[in-house]
């Protein structure tokens, strides 16, 4: 007896198609929707939630980054100004210790000349009056070398 | 005489043996829904407790899930294309799962120690009536694909380069199907077929490099008809310019 009945027409055979396909089809179906409700939502959910999640995240990182680089950019002027501000405060400020100094120095300088001038002056008063005095007594004195003179002969 | 005892052999194996179940009218085979519910329950119990508690950091099962999921919506995405890969992407996955978890199934669990008054139980997948089935849903889904996404435009695609692919096109329609199906059958049913024949001419440790050759096959099997039918979807809803 051959086992091999592989097109077995009516009873059995590997090709033996029957109410088996559509019933087998509609539990396809059934399974489709089952499948769907009970996996693919709520896995579907779940993970495009997390993408989102991570995008966003991804996304806000990146607006921070540039954010970040925008504020180290403002204060990076900020400091440059702020330097040159001081650099142009410093040299001001030598400036305007120079010119007091000069001014200083100046009046100093004079002032020295004046009462150099001064004394100089009264150097000279003094010694034109010492002079006169000299003068005078040399006067003085030889008048009365004069008078001694005439009186003894 | 050695032939002939190795038809008898054969026979051991009940090849083309169904247990007929009969209601009414029409005639099933009951060992096929017996083992696709049986696969089907442990596949659903298996996501339900994968589902049960979604975290946003996903643990154990749930990390499977997700990568099987994600796998899913790859194939979907990437042969449907951006646009509709959504609406088809539960049918593309159940496809994938039930053949994947019938041939599996059919190759891991031992059914021939159950017997039956008739017949025996195997892989869903390795009766035609199952893949003539999936074959014919893919069939009806690319021509509601195609028909729901552009109309009537849709059949400009079986004259699309030149109106000489038409009798080519519509041949098509059949080779698809035909195709699908006895590609999956042939495949299960020869590798149930020699698995069967090798443990009965040698039950020990020669049969498993060709089971694990099945299992291979069994899930290559599963890729092909998933990808296959996402392609034909693909094909139907695709704008031609």
């Amino acid at each position: 007896m051959l086992a091999f009945n592989f097109f077995g027409a009516t009873e059995g055979g590997l090709f033996d198609i029957n109410a088996t396909l559509p019933l087998m089809a509609i539990q396809v179906v059934a399974l489709t929707y089952i499948l769907n409700s009970l996996f693919f939502k709520p896995v579907g959910n779940v993970v495009e939630k997390r993408e989102k999640f991570v995008s966003n995240n991804i996304i806000e990182a990146k607006n921070k980054l540039s954010e970040v680089k925008k504020l180290e950019a403002d204060l990076l002027t900020q400091l440059q100004s702020a330097r040159t501000e001081a650099q142009r405060i410093v040299s001001e400020a030598e400036n305007e210790s120079d010119k007091l100094y000069k001014e200083a120095l100046e009046l100093a300088n004079n002032e020295a000349n004046a009462s150099k001038e001064k004394a100089r002056l009264e150097i000279e008063s003094q010694t034109s009056a010492a002079r006169d005095q000299l003068s005078k007594q040399a006067d003085d004195l030889s008048e009365l070398i004069v008078n001694r003179l005439i009186l003894e002969k | 005489m050695f032939f002939n005892s190795l038809l008898t052999n054969f026979a051991a194996l009940e090849v083309g043996q169904h247990l007929y179940w009969q209601i009414g009218n029409i005639r099933l085979h009951g060992q096929v829904f017996l083992t696709s519910w049986i696969l089907l329950g442990a596949l659903l119990v298996f996501i339900s407790l994968g589902t049960k508690k979604m975290e946003n950091d996903p643990k154990g099962l749930q990390n499977l899930l997700e990568f099987l999921w994600d796998y899913i919506r790859d194939l979907a995405r990437t042969q449907i294309g951006e646009k509709v890969y959504r609406d088809w992407m539960p049918f593309i996955g159940t496809l994938f799962l039930f053949v994947f978890v019938s041939n599996w199934g059919g190759a891991l669990i031992p059914w021939r120690l159950i017997k039956l008054p008739s017949g025996e139980l195997g892989a869903p997948t390795a009766d035609i009536n199952t893949t003539i089935a999936l074959a014919l849903l893919v069939s009806l889904s690319y021509f509601y694909a195609g028909l729901s996404n552009k109309g009537w435009r849709y059949f400009e695609y079986y004259v699309h380069p030149t109106p000489i692919m038409l009798p080519f096109k519509i041949l098509e329609d059949f080779t698809k199907p035909l195709s699908l199906s006895f590609r999956l059958f042939g495949n299960i049913l020869a590798d149930e077929l020699v698995v069967g024949v090798l443990v009965f001419l040698v039950p020990l440790i020669l049969p498993i490099p060709v089971m694990f050759l099945g299992l291979f096959t069994s899930a290559i099997q599963a890729l092909i008809f998933a990808t296959l039918a996402a392609y034909y979807i693909g094909e139907a809803v695709e704008e031609h310019h």
